[in-house]
């Protein structure tokens, strides 16, 4: 474990709140200052997320850049620090910030310092709960991130915004007690919160597969799986642009950080029991939410759907305890985070101009927004995980992993990549080709500059990764080969002491 | 001669708060009465409290006893005297604006308070029966005028007349619980009760247990636990606004210091008994709290249920009868007075040139027509439904924590479902401020209400950065209990 004594971890988790107190400060009308304190707030903590990559040391699989202090007494302290699983998502939520803020610069005009500043505390937030080395630390920050995002959706949302807003916040919170409770029973079981020690502390199998359930109940709400999806289409359709694209991209990816840090890392012997019951829920996910999102009249509402069905290959790689499977899973989430943040932007840009998410108001758009119609096309084929696109790499290393943990669940879910080729590209179809016919859309424009800068980026690295996603796994390989090794020790360990 | 001194030292604060409150009374009825003299009576009584509170905290926390033992002074007394101190202090403070623009100045009010407290001092520090009843009854006589302080007003009257007749009610139940336990114990010192319920035979146990169950009767109903809670609604909604503050942060933290002390000292060697009962009355008060309250349309009641809710919460750390439970209801305490003091001076602040006005409704749009009362607002209201990193959230943690570490998983369970629900009605006061189309305007906030809001915002906001000396303090006061 390498430790510093420069708190970079905390400067980029906590800088943000020092743009937002800047933008409180700000007067009244300065929407203008509120924006590009906002952006060069989020820049500056992208650069330092970066910059702590690239010190990052992939060949180590411990925690690093630890940063440890007296906090609340007892043994919780406060104690950050990343390890391969982890740093990625750092990265991945400073990366996306940015673009929020840019996405929303001519989309909010109403209250932009208060939706500044929800921002900037959001991105705090959800640094923290990639960094967090401390169970209670890490339960503050995320069950924190559900303020900010509840007045997201509640004051800058649509016509739904309220019942939206409540259905989030009221699911989220009732999946997260229950892991409350079952962190607190760690506390006086273990004696400690540390998350580092409780990585090898091994508690007895009838308690893990309490503790399981609970963190379960929470994390399979946050990623979310079916059934507990339902929260999910309504937070996305109800949500701002750049909400949907916190939402799709960084807050989802909580819970399957969460299952591999927490379900099974600590509790391995749980997840080995229960595995057979997250693949039977995958693969629901995966074949019935394309389903769902096959017959959506609601452009948002479609890619919710189809980020259902994706986090089920995420879920599915996991819990195939299978080195390619947890690689893979990291990847699928870290490029659904790209692509669907991605697709949520596509729809910003034409919701922005036509103020509608029908699809059927839409059609033949490629006559009148060509650059759009190929950015579209890019982020669309990515969904389907064409390969070339970051989109195959993950699904494809999660179907390895599944085929070679249960040969069915593999073959059900490959069947799904066939729906979401069906739902996507028929999307695709209906809002883009064929002729301008609608009257409202003989107007409409293409991208202007500031939005090719968002999707520039975006961009090229759904390619880039595509093609080459080895700085990625590179990062993520030792730390997953421990990770599953210790599962595969834990399991060995309790089938030895059975047979005697 | 010394040793008579030092123990008058340790009713110093008790001392300066009866003999303070006398000289103001007198000065009220010499003095000819002007808004100016009533303002200035009240200044003065926020000075005695002021220095009550020194002398409070000048004490050592070592345990020491006076009266042969009836009165006790401990680390424990000190922080929950300190707490009703500075509750006291908040309520009253926020009187003065309200007092003024209502024309209901009178300098009575004051003077109440100050006899109110001591009676709350003598509560915490009560280790006898009569000195808890003497304690008690100052208390409330104090509080049944001060219910009714407009006397002009039927609400107000009916509030006051409303809590007198309960109080009474259950302050017999609460003699005739103390009468019992005299009666099979012998003694109504706490010392000797205590030795009593250690030495328990099946001869005295069932008559022990009536007169404890009848004394927790009595103080359930000042905590205002379900099923002793009907006056609350009536009498926060009924009394002026900086009157129900009053009743929600001091008379509580006292009640519960004084529960504590029964039960954790006078009754330690019957734990199990009292332990079910405070059990019942969490889930009870944890249930009730949440779900009445979603329908409330009046802010005052709603306040008045999540009262109920949160001493549900604060008496799962007193289940759990361990040092982290009390630890936990002592922090529970004190995160609760300074949310409740943030919360109703913010209802201090819906003002209208029409009046004041109490209807949920009324705050719509808050966050378009003044921001800072709607941050402020909205920042209680996450703290109270347990959100992180909010000290509400540290406040529930710590009684959850303990009653996990005593295996009490349905009263853990059902408490944080309890919270989820009560979290329903907290968040859509935030959406009717946040979320819904702009009303008219309020007046600018009044200064006190606007310096209480801020130290109460910032309390809540920055306890999770520096959570080191309350925790520190709680251990300490728990400690001394056990």
């Amino acid at each position: 474990m390498t430790s510093t004594g420069f708190g970079l971890l905390s400067l980029i988790t906590f800088f943000p709140l020092v743009g937002a107190l800047a933008i409180a400060l700000l007067n009244k009308e300065a929407k203008g200052n509120a924006r590009w304190i906002a952006l060069y707030t989020t820049l500056f903590t992208l650069g330092a997320a970066v910059y702590l990559w690239g010190q990052f040391d992939a060949g180590n699989a411990g925690f690093q850049f630890v940063e440890e202090m007296d906090w609340l007494g007892g043994s919780i302290r406060y104690k950050m620090g990343v390890d391969g699983i982890s740093m990625l998502f750092v990265v991945l939520t400073a990366f996306l910030m940015p673009l929020c803020i840019l996405a929303s610069w001519q989309a909010i005009e109403v209250r932009v310092k208060e939706y500044m500043i929800a921002f900037l505390v959001l991105e705090t937030l959800m640094l923290g709960v990639f960094c967090a080395l401390d169970l209670i630390l890490f339960y503050l920050f995320f069950e924190g991130g559900l303020i900010p995002m509840f007045l997201i959706i509640g004051v800058w949302g649509g016509a739904r915004r309220v019942y939206a807003s409540f259905k989030f916040f009221l699911y989220t919170l009732l999946g997260s007690v229950l892991m409350l409770l079952a962190m607190i029973a760690m506390y006086w079981h273990a004696e400690t919160t540390d998350i580092p020690t409780l990585l090898t502390y091994k508690f007895p199998t009838d308690m893990q597969w309490w503790l399981w359930l609970a963190f379960f109940a929470s994390f399979a709400v946050k990623l979310p799986m079916w059934p507990v999806h339902t929260w999910l289409p309504d937070a996305h359709v109800e949500a701002p642009t750049a909400g949907s694209v916190i939402l799709a991209g960084i807050l989802l990816k909580m819970g399957g950080y969460g299952f591999l840090r927490f379900s099974l890392a600590m509790f391995p012997l749980a997840s080995q029991d229960f595995a057979p019951f997250v693949f039977a829920l995958s693969v629901v996910a995966i074949v019935y939410t394309s389903l769902v999102a096959l017959v959506q009249e609601d452009l948002k509402k479609l890619i919710a759907y189809s980020s259902v069905a994706h986090m089920g290959f995420v879920t599915m790689g996991i819990f195939s305890f299978t080195v390619q499977g947890v690689d893979g899973a990291i990847f699928q989430m870290l490029s659904h985070g790209l692509v669907s943040a991605a697709l949520f932007l596509c729809v910003g840009v034409v919701y922005d101009r036509m103020h509608t998410r029908e699809i059927v108001a839409y059609g033949g758009l490629v006559n009148r927004m060509p650059l759009y119609a190929a950015t579209f096309m890019v982020f669309t084929l990515a969904n389907v995980g064409l390969p070339g696109t970051s989109g195959f790499i993950g699904e494809f290393l999660t179907l390895v992993g599944a085929f070679r943990a249960n040969t069915w669940v593999a073959f059900l879910a490959t069947s799904g990549i066939i729906l979401s080729a069906a739902y996507a590209l028929y999307l695709y179809r209906r809002m883009i080709y064929g002729a301008l016919e609608k009257s409202s859309l003989r107007n409409i424009t293409d991208m202007n500059y500031r939005e090719l800068l968002v999707f520039a980026p975006l961009l090229l690295l759904v390619i880039f990764f595509g093609f080459y996603p080895a700085p990625l796994l590179d990062v993520t390989a030792v730390s997953v080969k421990k990770l599953v090794s210790g599962y595969e020790a834990a399991v060995q360990a309790a089938a030895a002491a059975s047979v005697r | 001669m010394s040793g008579l001194m030092a123990n008058y030292a340790l009713i110093a604060p008790e001392i300066v708060l009866v003999v303070g409150a006398m000289v103001l009374l007198m000065l009220g009825v010499f003095r000819p009465e002007s808004d100016r003299e009533t303002e200035i009576i009240g200044w003065l009584a926020m000075g005695v409290l002021g220095l009550a509170a020194w002398l409070v905290l000048a004490q050592s926390s070592d345990r020491q006893t006076l009266f042969e033992g009836g009165f006790v002074v401990d680390g424990f007394g000190r922080f929950m005297k300190g707490l009703t101190l500075a509750g006291s202090a908040g309520a009253l403070l926020l009187s003065f604006d309200y007092m003024r623009e209502t024309r209901s100045q009178k300098f009575e009010y004051p003077v109440l308070v100050l006899l109110a407290t001591a009676g709350m001092m003598m509560m915490i520090s009560a280790n006898d029966l009569i000195a808890l009843y003497l304690g008690l009854e100052l208390q409330n006589l104090a509080l049944y005028v001060v219910a009714a302080i407009r006397r002009d007003d039927v609400r107000s009257s009916e509030a006051g007349l409303k809590y007198f007749v309960l109080g009474a009610l259950s302050s017999g139940m609460l003699l005739y619980g103390a009468s019992l336990i005299y009666g099979f114990t012998g003694s109504t010192a706490f010392a000797a009760i205590a030795a009593a319920a250690k030495a328990t035979t099946a001869a005295t146990d069932i008559g022990l247990i009536v007169g404890l169950v009848f004394l927790l009767v009595g103080i359930a109903f000042k905590i205002s636990a379900v099923p002793f809670h009907m006056w609350t609604p009536d009498v926060y909604e009924g009394a002026p606004t900086p009157v129900a503050t009053f009743f929600a942060v001091a008379p509580k933290t006292a009640a519960m210091a004084l529960l504590m002390r029964v039960t954790l000292g006078a009754f330690a060697g019957v734990g199990p008994q009292w332990q079910q009962v405070m059990s019942v009355l969490a889930i009870a008060s944890m249930g009730l709290g949440a779900f009445a309250a979603i329908g409330q349309t009046n802010i005052k009641r709603l306040l008045a249920y999540s009262a109920i809710g949160n001493v549900g919460y604060a008496l799962i750390g007193l289940a759990a009868g361990s040092p982290q439970g009390a630890q936990g209801v002592v922090i529970y305490m004190a995160i609760y007075v300074a949310m409740t003091l943030g919360a109703f001076a913010c209802v201090l602040a819906m003002r209208r040139p029409s009046g004041m006005v109490e209807e949920i409704d009324e705050l719509a749009g808050l966050a378009q027509t003044n921001l800072g009362l709607a941050t402020v607002f909205g920042i209680v209201m996450f703290s109270l439904a347990g959100i992180p990193p909010l000290a509400g959230f540290f406040a529930k943690f710590y009684v959850f924590s303990a009653a996990v570490k005593e295996g009490l998983w349905p009263l853990a369970v059902l408490g944080v479902l309890a919270s989820v629900v009560g979290a329903y009605y907290y968040v859509r006061i935030v959406k009717v401020m946040f979320f819904d189309e702009a009303k008219e305007k309020f007046l600018a906030v009044p200064m006190r209400a606007g310096l209480i809001m801020g130290l109460a915002s910032l309390f809540v906001l920055l306890y999770v950065v520096w959570p080191a000396p309350l925790v520190a303090g709680a251990d300490a006061a728990a400690r001394t209990l056990f």
